[in-house]
């Protein structure tokens, strides 16, 4: 009964949707504020609706339900309960439930929180959201629908993937989801905005802050994913430059190039056209992201099964999508008004250069991810993998953080850069002797890794020089400085932390490329072997039971300088639902380092290979992205951020008059 | 500077971004990609021995031999109508079991492939779309078998 329910509540969403999409557009188009007002209750009502179904499948997971096909397929009765509750969204079409309902989350809270919005902006960015969930909504409906029916039921379910059975993915693709759909908004809000011909700054005030939160969901879900794969898959790697990893990547250097112009536009009231044709695409690149990898077009561990309807659909859905907004984009921005001049060496300048490598980045992202499709077509089978993307990705980003220190100590509309490089002076210094220490260090190692710590230094130093310009560190009494500080926008303290945040995991990211040593070895009980100094013993091995898996768990103590300092267990499990082994990597971190330590196969007589990494400051990579999340938290808190915030101002200026 | 001027630099400097992005681009398409074969494709065609490859097919019944040092690892891809011999040296992924799809990656030596990557899904049943294509090409694929 409950799944059927789940199945009608989404039907009547469809059908809210659809009004949603067409009345407060017309309404808006012919002056009319009625079925302007519809826009917001039909808002709620189709958020209500989703979230219905979404619970009514989540009901089904949790009391294992498998009369339901997509429980009986992705479930298993004696799974815990928070992967019973993490499978809703660890298939195709519960997946597609989830992002339906963000999608409607967010359209929620456009018509809750959008009530100083102009009227008609409000009904058409409404309804454009609108258009985006009718898609998606015909597509579950009609290809997808996670409410079929099995029968005769199944015993059991056929478990999830054990891979996917880990506390750190569990929250990975809503996380990303969050950042994916969260972009919707900005779309909405460009394409409205093209229809009503008008960008001005109060609609880049309202742009920045849902872009902001998507871009914090983004960072975060894609640093947890990382993690994830750094931990799991038990290759000591964090990024493969994988389609699906590339494809979470690029909207978020779209969110990354759109935050900063929309500051463009809201404070200089120029990069219009620019900023909506980024808002454009960094939704349409989160649609294809969604669809490419999850249709199985491109091959990837997260693709689930493929299905040639499915794929024509998608295919058909993308097209609409992005060819249609963007025509829309070329026939209606040469009307928007273009906006204020500023000098190529000015705060404008420097954020236009920023846009600039950000899009030439993300577009030999772009090029990599699908050109092995491309080569498909032709019937060439090629892979395309870390070196390319070192070798074009990389040296674009270069100039970026070399830049990023520069950027915000320029002046808007024309700056003064000597002026600028001047304060910079203490930077500059500590930044050539961090490279020249790097270089000293491990001399004979490769130059880019000098380079990227030289990088690093230079960015996190130049982010705090210039937090410390501001509240006059060291140039006025400290008090003074921590009033300042403490009076400083919100957004001004974020932007600090979040380049001080990539700083830190640039330099995660170079070291562990550089400097990561590895031992594979063949080990009988009480052998040992060194790696960067320490000594790691290993003690055997002991099988044991898990809740849902057998296990084999591998003992090992390591001493560094006679002293033991830790003992490291790393497992392998067998999920006999699935029949599938996983390895769990056993890791101890010293905030500096990981050693990290995976189990291989057994040789019969109590000897079994075992691989161990050594991984310099692999921490600070999500240590970093932390900062950034925190970044933009305290960007988003900035009170002429906060969404509704004018609203308030204006009451408690009446009240004051 | 006119307007006009400024959005000339502007334009100038973005296509001078992209020109050096195609530029890095085309030099890395050229020198970073790599090709997949299957075994027959080694047979038969002459491959470059200085660059790295994809090899994907089976890993052959009773192929798989562990070396004396524990960690290196000798079996045979097959797509059943040729073979190829890959040495590893390293864990092999959890689920390379003889009889299993995989693809490796890595340069043709003396005697066959020298690995420095074996791939093998996260999922029993499934077959690399590669692998699958291969075995179709050698005419060995029978609908329904393995899982797709």
């Amino acid at each position: 009964m409950i799944p059927e329910l789940g199945h009608l509540a989404l039907i009547l969403a469809l059908f809210v949707a659809v009004v949603q999409g067409i009345v407060p557009m017309v309404g808006a188009a012919r002056g009319n504020p009625a079925w302007m007002a519809l826009a917001r209750p039909a808002a709620l009502l189709q958020f209500a609706l989703v979230s219905s179904a979404f619970l009514a499948l989540m009901q089904s997971y949790v009391i294992s339900d498998f009369t339901v096909l997509n429980v009986a397929l992705n479930s298993h009765s004696t799974k815990p309960m928070l992967y019973k509750i993490s499978g809703v969204w660890g298939n195709h079409e519960g997946s597609m439930l989830l992002w339906v309902l963000i999608l409607a989350l967010f359209g929620a809270a456009v018509a809750l929180f959008g009530g100083n919005l102009p009227a008609t902006l409000r009904a058409r960015v409404l309804s454009v959201q609108s258009w985006i969930a009718l898609g998606f909504l015909t597509f579950m409906i009609f290809t997808s629908n996670p409410f079929e029916r099995v029968f005769p039921p199944p015993l059991d379910g056929n478990d999830l993937n054990p891979l996917l059975q880990d506390p750190g993915l569990a929250f990975h693709p809503p996380m990303l989801y969050v950042g994916y759909v969260g972009l919707s908004i900005a779309f909405s809000f460009a394409v409205a905005a093209l229809i009503e011909g008008r960008v001005d700054a109060a609609w880049a005030r309202w742009v920045r802050p849902w872009t902001l939160l998507a871009w914090i969901f983004l960072t975060a879900g894609i640093a947890l994913g990382s993690w994830w794969a750094y931990y799991e898959l038990g290759w000591g790697g964090w990024w493969f430059w994988d389609p699906v990893e590339n494809v979470s990547f690029m909207p978020w250097l779209m969110a990354t190039a759109l935050l900063h112009s929309a500051i463009v536009v809201e404070k200089r009231d120029a990069l219009k056209v620019w900023t909506i044709l980024l808002a454009i695409l960094a939704f349409s690149l989160s649609l294809i992201g969604t669809f490419i990898v999850r249709s199985g077009l491109l091959t990837s561990v997260h693709s689930f099964a493929s299905d040639p309807q499915r794929g024509l659909y998608i295919l058909l859905l993308l097209c609409i999508a992005i060819g249609g907004s963007l025509t829309l984009f070329a026939v209606r921005a040469p009307a928007l008004k273009a906006g204020g001049l500023f000098a190529p060496i000015s705060r404008e300048g420097a954020l236009v250069m920023n846009n600039l490598l950000l899009a030439v980045g993300t577009a030999t992202v772009f090029l990599g991810t699908l050109y092995p499709l491309f080569a498909d077509a032709f019937g060439v089978n090629v892979s395309v993998g870390a070196p390319f993307y070192s070798v074009t990705f990389v040296p674009l980003m270069m100039p970026m953080i070399v830049l990023m220190a520069i950027g915000p100590f320029l002046a808007w509309k024309r700056a003064d850069l000597a002026g600028a490089l001047g304060r910079l002076k203490m930077a500059l210094a500590v930044t050539a002797a961090v490279a020249l220490a790097t270089w000293y260090l491990h001399q004979g190692g490769p130059i880019l890794a000098v380079l990227g710590m030289a990088l690093a230094a230079w960015l996190f130093l130049g982010a705090l020089s210039e937090w410390a310009f501001r509240i006059k560190l060291f140039r006025a009494p400290l008090a003074d400085s921590l009033k300042r500080a403490w009076h400083l926008p919100r957004a001004a303290t974020g932007m600090t932390l979040a380049h001080a945040g990539l700083a830190v995991a640039i330099a995660g990211m170079t070291a562990s490329a550089a400097w990561q040593s590895e031992v594979v070895r063949y080990m009988q009980p009480g052998e040992s072997v060194e790696i960067a100094g320490q000594e790691v013993r290993f003690d055997g091995v002991v099988a044991s039971q898990g809740p849902n898996y057998t296990r084999d768990v591998g003992h090992f103590t390591v001493f560094a300088e006679g002293r033991q300092i830790a003992v490291l267990t790393p497992e392998n499990r067998l999920y006999p639902v699935q029949n599938m082994p996983t390895t769990e990597a056993a890791i101890r971190t010293t905030g500096l380092a990981d050693l990290y330590v995976v189990l291989g196969d057994p040789d019969g007589s109590g000897g079994w290979t075992v691989r161990i990494y050594y991984e310099p400051l692999v921490p600070w990579i999500w240590a970093g992205s932390l900062i950034m999340v925190l970044g933009g938290l305290v960007s988003l808190s900035d009170r002429r951020l906060r969404v509704g915030a004018p609203a308030r101002k204006r009451k408690t200026a009446l009240a004051k008059a | 500077m006119t307007r006009k001027k400024k959005r000339m630099v502007m334009v100038l400097a973005g296509l001078g971004g992209l020109a050096v992005a195609a530029a890095l681009v085309l030099t890395a398409f050229e020198q970073n990609i790599t090709y997949f074969y299957s075994p027959s494709d080694l047979a038969e065609q002459e491959v470059p021995h200085d660059r790295n490859i994809r090899l994907g097919g089976l890993v052959a019944e009773e192929s798989v031999m562990r070396l004396d040092d524990g960690v290196t690892v000798q079996f045979v891809i097959t797509d059943l109508a040729s073979e190829v011999a890959v040495t590893y040296k390293g864990l092999l992924p959890d689920l390379f079991r003889e009889g299993q799809g995989v693809i490796v990656e890595g340069r043709l030596g003396e005697r066959g492939l020298v690995a420095d990557e074996v791939l093998a899904k996260h999922d029993e049943n499934y077959m690399p779309p590669e692998v699958a294509e291969a075995l179709k090409e050698a005419g060995q694929w029978r609908h329904g078998e393995d899982g797709q």
